[in-house]
């Protein structure tokens, strides 16, 4: 009993700092929700005085924010699967196996990780030139194939698992294949749930470099689309927060149904992301 | 001999194939990608940092982007803006990481489960999205949000993002009031695997808990601090979207102009890739520096 009225005051702080740092967010649903003539009121409401879904109506039949969403669900998604299937076969082979040119090959790998993304920039944006790549679907997903964050978290995961399933697998005729199939990728799979939102969430909310490889606004992942937005809606903050609020839906979800993996994420691989 | 020889390499390299053929297989995919796209194009950052590449081509031209960069006011401010706001922020983030997470620390462990999600779970929209609401927050009206607030203490109204003056100090402003939730899960992850022996004996000398924690707790957690240090810097001096939305990219008078807010107008609003690559290549270096001064210093406590 006294530890509570011990502990009450920790917990005070520690509400509102929370509450500070979620009010954007409120902020953002509650304008999006709110008729016009109370968003610009003076002194603006806290509590809500009325609430109607009239921006979001608007939303979707004004702009294609529809076509964003998917966009980005595709992107994000086929970016995921590939990192998925890529990064578990490459942290296999750098944990567990043993051939000529490996630490070589891991090394250059880890020295890019402090690379800030946009030293980058400029020349992938002249690759995806030269390979006629610009304004397509697949220049916004290969350069996000290429981060090296997901070999690292695989790698480092696969060392820890057990190698006598391995050898048992191989002295029943299983192929290289099946053993990386059937044994590796099983085991793995609490790692590939961290990568899997962490890749989804990163290019879900990416934007310089599809902002600078696309140029046709049916293309674009949400992000792009918002800043579109606020070219065309310029001080009309219920438009725009409702686009954001129909951004950041999705998001909040997912952190909702995988929290754990979300908090695992930044213990195994740090802030990145 | 060269036709003697070719064959044996051959057969050398279908041993090696057969050896280790799928271990390539394995790590081709990812790797080749990571090369064509990351690591080639680090290199080709340097090369074209001397070239005074426009849309139509260019040649190389030596030191020249950079002599042009280190006398180019607007540049300089880019960076003195970048620096600031990283030393700013970086520096409240880490505290307000250590702080929250040390309050956390005694609760039960259903505490922390709720607290840790209820931190992180700003963290995981887009800088785009926040800037947004941020913008709105700090917008020069008095209906904006931020006005409001200070008029209850009888100040203001400022033009926040709409004045050369305060437009960096609302980005900075809208960085430092959001608790880092990354920090938090590391030094709370950090904190509960602290050795319990100290604490034991600092009880028996009757220690107060605040003595505990500034004496005790904060110096083991360094290895934590440095490590949020590097990262975060290095993502402050990547500071782009919350400026190109809160400040339409520069703010009045280049107010809240960053170094990647240039770089992206430079090289692709005006088509000077070659100055806006060496651009680039000087915040690979302040990344770099910040990364190895401070994993020096962690080596260095190794001593303790």
């Amino acid at each position: 009993m006294s530890s509570i009225r011990q502990r009450l005051p920790v917990h005070v702080v520690l509400l509102l700092a929370g509450g500070l740092s979620l009010f954007p967010l409120y902020w953002l649903f509650l304008t999006s929700l709110s008729p016009t003539q109370y968003v610009v009121r003076v002194p603006p409401e806290i509590v809500p005085r009325e609430l109607t879904g009239a921006n979001y109506v608007r939303l979707f039949e004004t702009t294609p924010i529809v076509r964003w969403l998917v966009n980005t669900v595709v992107i994000a998604g086929v970016i995921t699967a590939f990192h998925l299937l890529f990064d578990s076969m490459a942290g296999y082979a750098f944990a567990k196996r043993r051939f000529p040119g490996k630490n070589v090959m891991f090394w250059l790998v880890v020295s890019t990780l402090t690379v800030p993304a946009q030293v980058t920039l400029i020349p992938v944006f002249f690759i995806l030139r030269f390979l006629g790549l610009l304004d397509t679907y697949p220049g916004v997903i290969l350069p996000g194939l290429a981060d090296v964050f997901g070999i690292f978290l695989m790698k480092q995961f696969i060392q820890t698992l057990p190698t006598e399933l391995e050898h048992a697998a191989r002295v029943d005729g299983a192929s290289e294949w099946q053993v990386y199939r059937h044994i590796i990728v099983p085991l793995s799979r609490p790692a590939l749930a961290v990568l899997a939102i962490f890749t989804f969430q990163r290019y879900w909310n990416a934007f310089i470099f599809p902002l600078v490889i696309l140029r046709d606004p049916s293309k674009y992942p949400v992000q792009v689309g918002l800043a579109t937005l606020q070219g065309e809606f310029n001080t009309d903050y219920g438009m725009l927060m409702t686009g954001a609020a129909v951004a950041a839906i999705p998001m909040i979800a997912v952190f909702f149904a995988f929290q754990r993996q979300f908090i695992e994420g930044i213990r195994i691989g740090g802030v990145k992301g | 001999m060269i036709a003697t020889a070719a064959p044996r390499r051959r057969r050398s390299l279908a041993a090696v194939l057969r050896r280790y053929g799928w271990s390539y297989l394995f790590v081709f995919p990812t790797f080749s990608l990571f090369v064509v796209f990351t690591l080639l194009p680090v290199v080709q950052g340097l090369v074209l940092s001397l070239q005074n590449a426009r849309v139509t081509g260019g040649e190389f031209i030596g030191l020249a982007n950079f002599e042009a960069l280190a006398a180019d006011p607007v540049f300089i401010q880019a960076v003195g803006n970048t620096v600031l706001y990283a030393t700013v922020v970086v520096a409240a983030q880490i505290t307000l990481a250590l702080v929250v997470a040390s309050l956390i620390q005694p609760l039960g462990p259903r505490a922390h489960v709720f607290y840790r999600a209820l931190f992180y779970l700003p963290l995981v929209n887009s800088a785009i999205l926040v800037a947004m609401v941020w913008r709105w927050i700090f917008n020069a009206n008095p209906y904006g949000l931020a006005n409001t607030a200070l008029s209850t203490v009888g100040l203001g109204p400022y033009l926040w993002i709409g004045s050369s003056d305060q437009a960096l100090i609302a980005v900075i402003l809208s960085a430092v009031l959001t608790i880092p939730g990354g920090g938090v899960v590391l030094y709370s992850a950090a904190m509960g695997s602290l050795p319990r022996e100290l604490y034991e004996a600092a009880d028996l000398d009757g220690a107060s808990p605040f003595s505990k924690w500034r004496h005790i707790t904060v110096p083991l957690l360094r290895p934590t601090t440095l490590y949020l240090l590097v990262i975060y810097t290095i993502l402050a001096f990547q500071l782009f979207e919350r400026v190109y939305i809160m400040t339409n990219g520069g703010g009045p008078n280049n107010a809240t102009i960053t170094i990647v807010q240039l770089i992206y107008s430079t090289a692709f609003q005006f088509g000077r890739y070659g100055l806006a690559s060496a651009m680039a290549v000087v915040l690979f270096g302040m990344a770099l520096v910040v990364a190895v001064v401070q994993f020096r210093s962690l080596r260095s406590d190794v001593e303790y």
